[in-house]
């Protein structure tokens, strides 16, 4: 069979208006969320806090500069079609669209060369690029912008399997409770269980794709997500962590099969700045 | 919302002692911006008595690193960066005369202590907020580090930048005593 041809330059391209387009514009999913909790939230502190990430919305749009001078760490998913041929290579391309779209639109180059020696690369490169193998013809690419100060805030823990439902909850709360005000709260929280180490870290990030109120399909989960965001926006954090019912937006669950010795659990935790696009080629 | 305090910076050590957590304020001034690697740097500099490329005395230091400005714009988003890994530099500088920190996140046991002991303030800007933050700074100047980048040291002219005193010279939090107010317990 014929493969379907996807040209490297139209993959740099919806790369590089994916890295402006999430940096400039907060997905209406997220500015619903901050309206529907304003009419909720109990401090007055809190409301003026998120009268303030509103406007902030506002103005970036308006004036196409980042929502946050935290532009973050370029994270693609890229879902390859089975019966797609790129024309090119992938990651190249990736990586020239992420050093344009983040030059272009003078976001802020966050990335150093080296962990311990701390040289920034001045271009915001390299990304971190995530494959997988799907079915069908085409390329879908998801653009996450991730900042650093919530991730800094998530953990991988192995947990054991008796620790159950109630364990992973327990543990997905006292991470969010031991962050306090560091992430950008009201976050949104991203929790990978089961798999192996990095495969339930991968499911946490991948989670924060979601749109804001949208629910695990298997009722199970979809009621546990429930369960612990009520838990979560009892704790008081509030945004920024100065006190308020608000704490997070959001609880997204990624299940994966598990070994027989291990329920490992990982939460990436997004700041209320949850940028992400979509581009399907 | 409380009555907003209208302070233009430097700051003084009665100034400072008079704020007290949960206090809404509006700076104005000159705020130096300063994050992980420029404190670096500055203790070092300390370290080795040299003099430090500006005038710490009543300081006020923004934990920030911007994105680059637009063609004719004066910065881009300016919003805080997280303080606590500014933490085990911030005595250093408090003892030597800064008076005032604007971030976000929860201070460590030694900056409550140097502020306690010197005199200084922990303001918190709103995280996330930084095309509106950006829109209070009318100058922007590298002063130092200029090879750091989003990481140099600016002098900042700013404007009515909305901050909340989160932790104040007396041992004042509001990370507890907020979080204590409105934690549902049932």
């Amino acid at each position: 069979m014929l493969k379907r041809v996807i040209e490297a330059a139209d993959i740099t391209a919806a790369v590089r208006t994916m890295a402006m387009e999430a940096n400039f514009y907060l997905g209406e999913d997220v500015l619903d969320a901050f309206e529907d909790y304003r009419l909720t939230e109990k401090s007055p502190t809190a409301v003026a806090l998120l009268d303030q990430l509103i406007e902030n919305a506002d103005i970036a749009a308006k004036q196409q500069i980042p929502l946050c001078q935290d532009c973050g760490y370029a994270v693609i998913f890229a879902d390859v079609g089975e019966d797609a041929q790129i024309n090119g290579n992938l990651k190249d391309a990736i990586t020239e669209g992420v050093r344009q779209g983040y030059k272009d639109g003078y976001l802020r180059k966050s990335i150093v060369k080296d962990p311990l020696r701390r040289e920034n690369t001045g271009d915001n490169t390299p990304p971190v690029i995530w494959c997988d193998i799907v079915k069908g013809d085409k390329l879908t690419l998801y653009f996450e912008p991730k900042g650093g100060g919530s991730e800094n805030m998530s953990e991988v823990r192995g947990l054991k399997p008796a620790d159950g439902r109630e364990g992973v909850i327990n543990f997905v709360v006292d991470r969010v409770k031991r962050s306090g005000g560091n992430p950008c709260p009201p976050v949104v929280v991203g929790v990978g269980i089961g798999g192996t180490f990095e495969k339930c870290a991968q499911n946490a990030k991948r989670s924060l794709l979601r749109e804001i109120g949208q629910r695990h399909p298997d009722p199970f989960y979809a009621d546990m997500e429930r369960e612990i965001l009520t838990k979560v926006n009892k704790l008081g954090i509030g945004p920024q962590g100065l006190g308020g019912t608000t704490t997070a937006l959001d609880v997204f669950i990624e299940a994966y099969p598990a070994h027989i010795a291990s329920l490992i659990c990982a939460v990436n935790i997004q700041c209320h700045s949850a940028r992400h696009k979509v581009a399907v080629l | 919302m409380s009555n907003v305090i209208d302070i233009q910076l430097p700051l003084d050590e009665v100034r400072v002692r008079s704020l007290k957590a949960g206090d809404v304020v509006s700076l104005s001034g000159i705020i130096y911006s300063a994050r992980d690697a420029a404190h670096k740097r500055l203790v070092e500099m300390l370290d080795k008595d040299e003099a430090l490329p500006f005038d710490v005395q009543g300081a006020t230091i923004y934990y920030m690193g911007p994105s680059p400005a637009k063609p004719g714009e004066v910065i881009g988003a300016a919003g805080p960066t997280t303080s606590y890994r500014m933490d085990p530099y911030a005595p250093r500088l408090i003892e030597v005369g800064l008076r005032g920190m604007v971030g976000k996140g929860e201070r460590g046991a030694n900056v409550v202590e140097a502020m306690q002991k010197f005199g200084a303030v922990y303001f918190a800007a709103t995280g996330g907020a930084g095309a509106l933050i950006g829109r209070t700074i009318k100058a922007a100047e590298v002063v130092a580090f200029p090879e750091l980048g989003p990481e140099a040291v600016r002098r900042l002219t700013i404007e009515n930048l909305p901050v909340i005193v989160a932790q104040d010279a007396s041992g004042g939090n509001l990370y507890k005593d907020g979080v204590e107010k409105w934690r549902d317990t049932d």
